[in-house]
This record gives C-alpha cells, sequence and structure tokens, in this order.
C-alpha cells in the first residue's frame, strides 16, 4: 500500500501552514520577550494556534469521551479494573482497518464513507470478543464470585486483565505485525477552513477529525439514551451497580454483566475505529490510551456515563493545549501528571459522587 | 523476633543456602555463553520479584509501577559510568539510596490512596519518566568499557562471576525479606493487607509501615535494576521503565507464590529461561512470544491456582503441622486499677461532639462522660448515630465540633492508630478480623500496636486470650472461627494493647441467647477488674443486666441518659426506641 504522493499520509504532521505556524511559536516561546514587544504578527500566531487548539481538544475531546465511555461502563458502572481496554480500543482499529483497508470488505463504500461505517461495524465485533473474553476469563474474578471478598476481586482482575493485555499485544504483533498502519481516507489530509476570524488567523478543520467528531457524538447519544431509557440498560444498570441486588430481582446477572462487558468493548472499540481514520497505529497503541481513557473515567467521576465523557472531553482539551507549550515528547508524559493530580487531589472526580467510602 | 518464627527461620536460611550453593554448582556445567546470560538474569529477575512482594504482597499494596525502581538503578548506574567513571560497585549502592529517595517521594502522596487507586497511581510514575528520559535524549545510554582496570568496574572476563554476584545479592534479598516476613514488621503489613482498619484500630500506624515496606522494597528493586543495566550494558528507556518490566515482577512473583518467600524465586526460575528460550528460538518467526507466554502463563495461575505454585504446593503435598502451642508465659491476671467504681473524675468527657454527611447531622452536640470503671450502654435506634459516635471518638471520622477528652487529654485531630495508642481498644459492629492469621497473631497485633516488645506482646496477647477464654483457639485461623469467638477475639485483640477505655460497637449481636450469656461473662469479669466500656448493644435485656448507665441517641440527639430503669421508662424513649410493647413485656 502507498500513498498518493500529494496526500501526505495521516499522522505524519500538519500541513504546512501549520508547520509554518508552529515553527514560530516555538520561535516564540523560546525567546519569551516577544509578549513584552506585543509584535502583531506573533500575536496573530498566537490567537491562530489556540483557537486551533480548542477546536481540536473539542473534536478529539469527543472522541476520547467515546472512547472513556466504553471504560466507564466497565470500570465506573461494573467496577471491573479493565486493564485490557486500550487492547480492546487497538483491536477496534485493526478491526476497521481490515474492514476497509486492508480486507477491504467494506471498500465498495468508497475511501468517504467506508472508515466510518467501518469503525461503526468493529463494535459488533469487537463486543462479541469482550463478551466471549468476560464469560471465560473474567467473569470468574468479579461480579457475584467476589462480591464481599477481602478486596472484592481487584487483585485478580487486575492480574487477568494485565494477562490478556499482554496477550494481545504481543499476540497482535504476532498477527498483525509491527509495522505501524492506518485506515486510508483522503478526508485525513483535507481541512475545512474557517477564517480569517481575529487578523489574519485561520482555523483548521481536519475533515476526518470533524467526521470523526459527529459520529462518536452520535454514537454516545445513543448509547445513553439506550442506558438510560431501555429495560436492558436499566438491567445493565442496575446488574452492575448491585450484582446481589439485581439477581433478587430476577435479573439474570451473569448475562447482564456480558452484555454490559462487551457494549464497554464495543463502544471504545468504535472509538479505535474513528482514531484509526487518523493516526497510524501498531498493536501496542492501546497502552497510550489506557491512562488516557482512566484519567477520563476518575475525572468524570466513577459510575457515571455522562461523567465519563466530559473528563474524556477534558483530557482531550488538556492533550491539545499542552502541545502548545510543551515538545511532543513530553506530551504524553503529562497527561500522566494530570492523571496523577487528578487521583491524588480529587479521587472523586470533577463531576462525580465519592469515589471510595472510608 | 515474633514467637514461634526461631525454627521458621533456620529453616529458611538453611534452604537459601542449599539453593544457593546448588545453583552456583549448576552454573559451572553450563558453556553456552546465552544460557550463561539467562542463569545470571534469574536472581536478578527474582530479587525484582522479591522487592515487589514485600510491598504487594505482605502489604497488598499493588504496585504495577516496581519498574521506576528498577529503572532508576538501572540509569544512575549507567550515567555514572558515562558522566562521573563512578564504578557500578558504587554506580549500585548510589541507586539504591535513590530508589529509597524514590519511593519516598512516590509513596507520600500515593499512599493516601487505596487499592485499584494506588496500583494505577504506580502505573503512572515509571511512564512519565520514561517520557522525560527520551525527551531528554537518553535514548539508548551504553556503559562504556574499561580494559585498564576491569575489576574495579565490575568487568569481569568469566561471566560465572557474574552469576555468582546475581546470587549473592538475591540470597541477601532473601534474608531481609525472611527478617521482615518473622518480625514485627510482616506481621503489621499482613495485618494491614488483610484489613487496614483494623489493623489502625488496633494502634498500628498502617501509613508508616507501608511507607518503610515501598522505601526497602525501592531500594531492593533499583539494585536490581543497576546490575541488571551492568550486566546487559545498556539500557533504553523501555527495557528498564517499560511496562513489561513492572509486569515481570508482578509474574514472577505471583506465579511463584504472593506473599512467600520463595514465590518469586520460584517464579522466575521456572518463567525466565522458559521465555528467553522462547524468545531465541521462535522470535523471528513470532516476535512477542515471550509476552504472550507470560500473559497465559499470569492468566492461568490466576484462575488455578490464585496464590501462586509454593502455596498450592505446600497446601497439596506438606500439610500445615500441627498448630504450634501456646508460649509458655506466665499468665498474671490483668492489673488490677484502683477501682474508683463510679465515683473517680471522668475518664471519658464527650462535649457538643457534632459531625454531619452533607446535610445529615449523624450526630449533633452529643455530650455524655464516662466515669471510670462504668460500663455505659448507648443505645438507639437505627441510624441514630451511634456507630458514627465511635468512628469519630476514634479517629475514622473527624468531628466537625465539639470536644472529646480521655483522662483530660484531648482525643480528637488524632488519627485511629494514636487514639489506641491513648488507651483506647475498639472492636467493630461487623467483627473485623485478620482471617488468614492464627488467633494469636491476631492477638499480637493488637499488643504490638500499643508498641510492647515481642516478649511483653506475646505475654499480653496470652493474658488477653485467657480473659475472654479463646486460648484452646490460639493456634486456628481467625477464618475459622465462629461468631462468637470472632468476638470474643476481636475483644482479646482491644484488650491486648491494655486500653483504659474499651468502645465495644455492637458485640452480641447475631449471638444466641446462651452464647450472649457466655459474652455477657467476660464483660462482667473485665468490669470486676476495673475497665472502663463503653457499649453499644440493641440486646436489651442484655443491657439491662450489664450497663451502668445509659445514654439514648436519636437522629444523632441525646435523647435521654441516666440509670437503665429510669431511662427505660421515660417515654420519648419508649416512643422512639424502645415501643410500648418492650414496657409492657417488661413489666408483665
Amino acid at each position: 500500500m502507498s500513498f498518493p504522493t500529494t496526500t501526505p499520509g495521516p499522522g505524519r504532521g500538519p500541513p504546512p501552514t501549520i508547520a509554518r505556524a508552529a515553527a514560530k511559536v516555538k520561535g516564540f516561546t523560546r525567546r519569551g520577550d516577544v509578549i513584552k514587544c506585543g509584535v502583531p504578527m506573533d500575536l496573530e500566531i498566537l490567537v491562530e494556534n489556540v483557537l486551533n487548539a480548542v477546536t481540536a481538544g473539542i473534536t478529539i475531546g469527543c472522541i476520547y469521551g467515546l472512547m472513556c465511555i466504553g471504560l466507564g461502563l466497565i470500570f465506573g458502572i461494573m467496577r471491573i479494573v479493565n486493564f485490557a481496554q486500550g487492547e480492546l480500543l487497538m483491536l477496534g482499529m485493526f478491526a476497521s482497518f481490515y474492514l476497509v483497508t486492508g480486507g477491504k470488505v467494506l471498500s465498495f463504500l468508497g475511501p468517504y464513507w467506508g472508515p466510518f461505517i467501518g469503525a461503526i461495524c468493529a463494535a459488533p465485533l469487537v463486543f462479541c470478543g469482550g463478551a466471549l473474553l468476560h464469560k471465560f476469563l473474567i467473569s470468574r474474578v468479579s461480579g457475584l464470585r467476589t462480591a464481599g471478598s477481602l478486596d472484592e476481586g481487584h487483585f485478580g482482575q487486575l492480574i487477568v486483565t494485565l494477562g490478556i493485555s499482554l496477550i494481545l499485544q504481543n499476540g497482535g504483533q504476532i498477527v498483525f505485525g509491527s509495522t505501524p498502519v492506518a485506515v486510508r481516507t483522503p478526508l485525513s489530509a483535507e481541512a475545512f477552513l474557517v477564517g480569517p476570524v481575529y487578523g489574519g488567523a485561520t482555523v483548521f478543520l481536519n475533515k476526518a477529525k470533524l467526521i470523526a467528531f459527529f459520529v462518536a457524538i452520535l454514537v454516545a447519544i445513543v448509547l445513553y439514551l439506550t442506558l438510560e431509557y431501555t429495560r436492558l440498560g436499566k438491567a445493565l444498570r442496575a446488574a452492575a451497580d448491585n450484582p446481589t441486588a439485581a439477581t433478587y430481582m430476577g435479573i439474570e446477572v451473569d448475562r447482564a454483566y456480558r452484555i454490559a462487558f462487551g457494549l464497554g468493548a464495543g463502544i471504545t472499540a468504535v472509538a479505535g475505529g474513528l482514531m484509526a481514520t487518523y493516526i497510524s497505529f501498531g498493536p501496542f497503541v492501546g497502552f497510550d490510551y489506557v491512562i488516557i481513557m482512566y484519567s477520563g473515567v476518575v475525572l468524570g467521576g466513577m459510575g457515571s456515563i455522562l461523567g465519563a465523557f466530559w473528563g474524556g472531553l477534558t483530557v482531550g482539551f488538556v492533550q491539545q493545549f499542552s502541545a502548545l507549550i510543551l515538545p511532543p515528547q513530553l506530551q504524553n508524559a503529562a497527561i500522566f501528571v494530570v492523571f496523577l493530580m487528578i487521583v491524588l487531589l480529587r479521587p472523586q472526580g470533577l463531576f462525580g459522587r465519592s469515589a471510595e467510602r472510608a | 523476633m515474633r514467637y514461634g518464627t526461631g525454627s521458621n527461620l533456620r529453616r529458611n536460611l538453611i534452604a537459601l543456602a542449599v539453593v544457593s550453593v546448588a545453583y552456583l554448582v549448576l552454573t559451572i556445567f553450563v558453556k553456552n555463553s546465552y544460557y550463561q546470560l539467562i542463569l545470571t538474569l534469574v536472581p536478578v529477575w527474582a530479587l525484582f520479584g522479591v522487592s515487589w512482594n514485600i510491598l504487594s504482597g505482605y502489604g497488598g499494596q499493588l504496585s504495577f509501577g516496581h519498574a521506576s525502581f528498577f529503572g532508576i538503578g538501572a540509569y544512575t548506574v549507567t550515567l555514572a559510568v558515562v558522566y562521573w567513571g563512578l564504578s557500578p560497585w558504587l554506580g549500585i549502592p548510589l541507586g539504591m539510596v535513590l530508589g529509597g529517595i524514590a519511593a519516598v517521594l512516590i509513596g507520600t502522596p500515593t499512599f493516601r490512596l487505596r487499592g485499584h487507586y494506588f496500583a494505577l497511581s504506580m502505573l503512572a510514575y515509571p511512564l512519565a519518566i520514561l517520557y522525560v528520559l527520551q525527551y531528554l535524549g537518553f535514548q539508548e545510554v551504553s556503559i562504556p568499557m574499561h580494559r585498564d582496570n576491569p575489576v574495579a568496574f565490575m568487568e569481569f572476563s568469566e561471566p560465572r562471576v557474574y552469576t555468582l554476584i546475581a546470587v549473592c545479592l538475591l540470597a541477601t534479598g532473601v534474608v531481609v525479606s525472611v527478617i521482615i516476613e518473622n518480625s514485627r514488621f510482616g506481621l503489621a503489613l499482613l495485618a494491614i493487607r488483610q484489613n487496614e482498619l483494623a489493623a489502625e484500630a488496633a494502634g498500628i500506624n498502617a501509613r508508616q509501615w507501608k511507607m518503610r515496606s515501598l522505601i526497602v522494597s525501592g531500594m531492593m528493586a533499583a539494585v536490581a535494576g543497576g546490575f541488571y543495566a551492568r550486566v546487559l550494558l545498556v539500557v533504553t528507556p523501555d527495557s528498564v521503565f517499560g511496562m513489561l518490566v513492572s509486569a515481570q515482577a508482578v509474574v514472577v512473583t505471583l506465579f511463584g507464590g504472593v506473599a512467600s518467600v520463595w514465590g518469586p524465586l520460584i517464579g522466575a526460575a521456572i518463567l525466565v529461561p522458559l521465555a528467553e528460550t522462547l524468545q531465541a528460538e521462535l522470535g523471528t518467526y513470532l516476535p512477542g512470544i515471550q509476552g504472550v507466554v507470560y500473559g497465559i502463563a499470569i492468566i492461568a495461575i490466576m484462575l488455578v491456582s490464585p496464590d501462586g505454585l509454593f502455596w498450592t504446593i505446600r497446601d497439596r503435598w506438606f500439610r500445615r503441622r500441627t498448630t504450634p502451642p501456646i508460649p509458655v508465659v506466665a499468665v498474671t491476671a490483668a492489673p488490677v486499677r484502683a477501682a474508683a467504681m463510679h465515683t473517680g473524675a471522668p475518664l471519658l468527657q464527650v462535649e457538643k461532639l457534632s459531625r454531619a454527611f452533607g446535610g445529615l447531622k449523624a450526630v449533633s452536640e452529643v455530650s455524655f462522660s464516662i466515669a471510670e470503671g462504668e460500663i455505659l450502654g448507648i443505645i438507639g435506634p437505627n441510624g441514630a448515630g451511634k456507630t458514627t459516635l465511635f468512628n469519630v471518638l476514634n479517629g475514622v471520622l473527624p468531628a466537625d465540633e465539639g470536644s472529646a477528652r480521655l483522662g483530660g487529654q484531648p482525643m480528637l485531630g488524632r488519627k485511629t492508630f494514636e487514639v489506641c495508642r491513648m488507651g483506647v481498644g475498639r472492636t467493630f459492629q461487623v467483627v473485623r478480623s485478620f482471617p488468614r492469621l492464627p488467633v494469636l497473631d491476631n492477638v499480637i497485633v493488637g499488643a504490638y500496636g500499643a508498641g510492647l516488645s515481642d516478649r511483653d506482646a506475646i505475654a499480653a496477647a496470652v493474658r488477653a486470650l485467657h480473659q475472654v477464654g479463646l486460648q484452646a483457639q490460639s493456634g486456628v485461623d481467625a477464618g475459622q472461627l465462629t461468631n462468637k469467638q470472632l468476638r470474643l477475639m476481636e475483644l482479646a485483640r482491644a484488650l491486648a494493647g491494655g486500653p483504659r477505655l474499651l468502645l465495644l460497637d455492637e458485640t452480641l449481636a447475631g449471638l444466641g441467647r446462651e452464647e450472649c450469656d457466655s459474652v455477657l461473662t467476660v464483660l462482667a469479669d473485665l468490669r470486676r477488674h476495673g475497665m472502663t466500656i463503653c457499649i453499644i448493644e440493641h440486646t436489651m435485656h442484655a443491657m439491662m443486666r450489664l450497663a451502668d448507665r445509659f445514654v439514648v441517641l436519636d437522629h444523632g440527639r441525646v435523647l435521654a441518659s441516666g440509670l437503665p430503669r429510669d431511662v427505660v421508662e421515660d417515654t420519648s424513649v419508649i416512643e422512639a426506641y424502645l415501643g410500648k410493647k418492650w414496657l409492657a413485656r417488661q413489666n408483665a
């Protein structure tokens, strides 16, 4: 597979205009005295960068939000510590990749619609994978079996999901190879230009990210309505919240758990499929996002689906803004620092109820 | 050393010597340099596992970020050679010191968290360090050779010398671990793992012990990392701070046997050669096979034998020997306090104590006092704030307002273990035991909490067991006791610290009539010896016989207080709590 020479591959750096702006910002931050001088040209670039960080923060943040909802179901509500959530994201990316670019199952949909339909189609695949994982492995260390045990089975969950994570990462390397791939769409190299808004500042809206953003919001809303208003959703929430009580109310808890876990996996997979349209990825990609997901869920407050979404959005914002001042290698470090600050300063989350009782 | 651990200690040290020598003899016969390297790496990873085991195995503080310390050791040794020309002989101790400092820096904020929050936060540290090192440009640093003076720079042409050093380091680590396991340090960690609140209420400073275990653990991990860097001669952020490194410690320990000295050794001896061989044989066709094997190994071990091979083998083939006999200690009667029955100055003076949860005033302006040698019964409907009152008094919850003094000393604002050390023993509504420890150890925790020496702690524990009549069960694991025995054991644990005041929360709950009577006899006995008791209880017939005075709580407020007979005839108490039928039955 080779890209047409005119279209830079996804994740290969911003379009030249942004690169130019970024280069100037670098000088700007290095010199540091520009603010005092008030050079209009640099101010314009600053505004442009901030505006672009805001739009990127919103679009990427909403995709992160969707990703966090998946973990929010599993960790926030079911209280299963799932280390392998990042690998479920990775599976979503590869599912989408094989449907669209690699296996060409959906290639008849064309390069514009295909990737996004592919992302949604990743959900049922990973849903089944997640449900099977739960049935054979995770159910043995969670739910009714461990309710009321010494540490509610967290020890076992951490270990088993760590094992799953290791198998999926390294097995992924065997099956998928370690060369990074991407779901090909010309949209990832195209942008809507908005502006000039403020004295010549232009906002770039990457088309792939923008469509991914709309799909993410749509999926999040559908999931929210399902969980909130349907019988299935109520049963899932009840079973996850208090398995023992749910059993007494005639809910088939094991099945509900399986579905809830599968849903959590599937939702994260959709987010993965969407991200696959604008980044390149390999089998180890999941790890970069595990901490983002946990940050989002903890930030949003455990047990709240909407909270998880807002948490993910916030993390997306932090990441995009840190890109303004930090070198690229340190952006991930920044997220870890933010995560540590969140759990240390406010473990109950910004929007949520108390996470742990004394 | 704790009681009964002398023989255990000796057995472990002999086994260690035998295993070390056998291992070194084995290395003599291995000629292939790749296998020699594996033989050197097994003790290194075992040492790393031992270090993880001290924090996460004994103490139960699950850490997924032990690579922080491993990596700090590795980078310290490497950078010290590169920039200062400092020999690894000195670099490894330096890394050890830095590992200890890192443990303090990491532990201070992170021990505020518990359970999976702690585990997740620990994960973030090595990854943050990893990215910073990449940014600083230390992607790949190699240790330069010093051909002029090789031995001074830990350079040997004979690879078996490295194995020898590794075995020595591991042996030292095992000795440290054995000593911890058999001392009050280990008992405190085991108690914290099984029930942190109970350990605190028994006077154990959980945070301090956890911090100590992290420091020891961090130093040991840094040594392992430092030597690893010396053996491999090159470090990258991923190879020493990466996820797989942290996982290695978890995997070898869990596989071999968690909270056992030998677990990490067994795990490393099986898994490291297995994974390395697979990587060497199949790595070219199946990259990452090592990770897959580790993943399968830990899932399988978690499902088949969740505590690890060591425990499964021991439980199956080496039945636990008969319970050790209770130590011969002259059982003296508890010191009889000056029986200032009902007349002396109040021992506990509570004034206008309040505690709210959001809008709910759980305890509201509660005042009462307890005289020395008195039994005060606290009664009231469910949700009246009785347990919250106890939680505030012994420092589990902070008070909003008011004061409480024990013998004139302020109690509020102190931590739970500090309140315990002031002389306040506490039992819980739902028994909080250390289920996997024998009864005697459960009770000794209380004696250690009071700061007694090993000898005195055993004496105090044995005496407390005699007081409650559990001496026959001293060797049984607490998890096998009946409800009544558990209640008595909890009482004994509180007594072992030599308290001045006992706070008993529904000690009779769930007991049958006869069991109830026998516990009452124990309590009456304690009172005869001058103990002051404050008891929450719903069993009114028992309370009428036991208590000298009642305090009735309702909706967080004191509804009535006074002599039992007066209180139960108070109409407001009958309406709020007892009900008219009760009075009718009493009068009938």
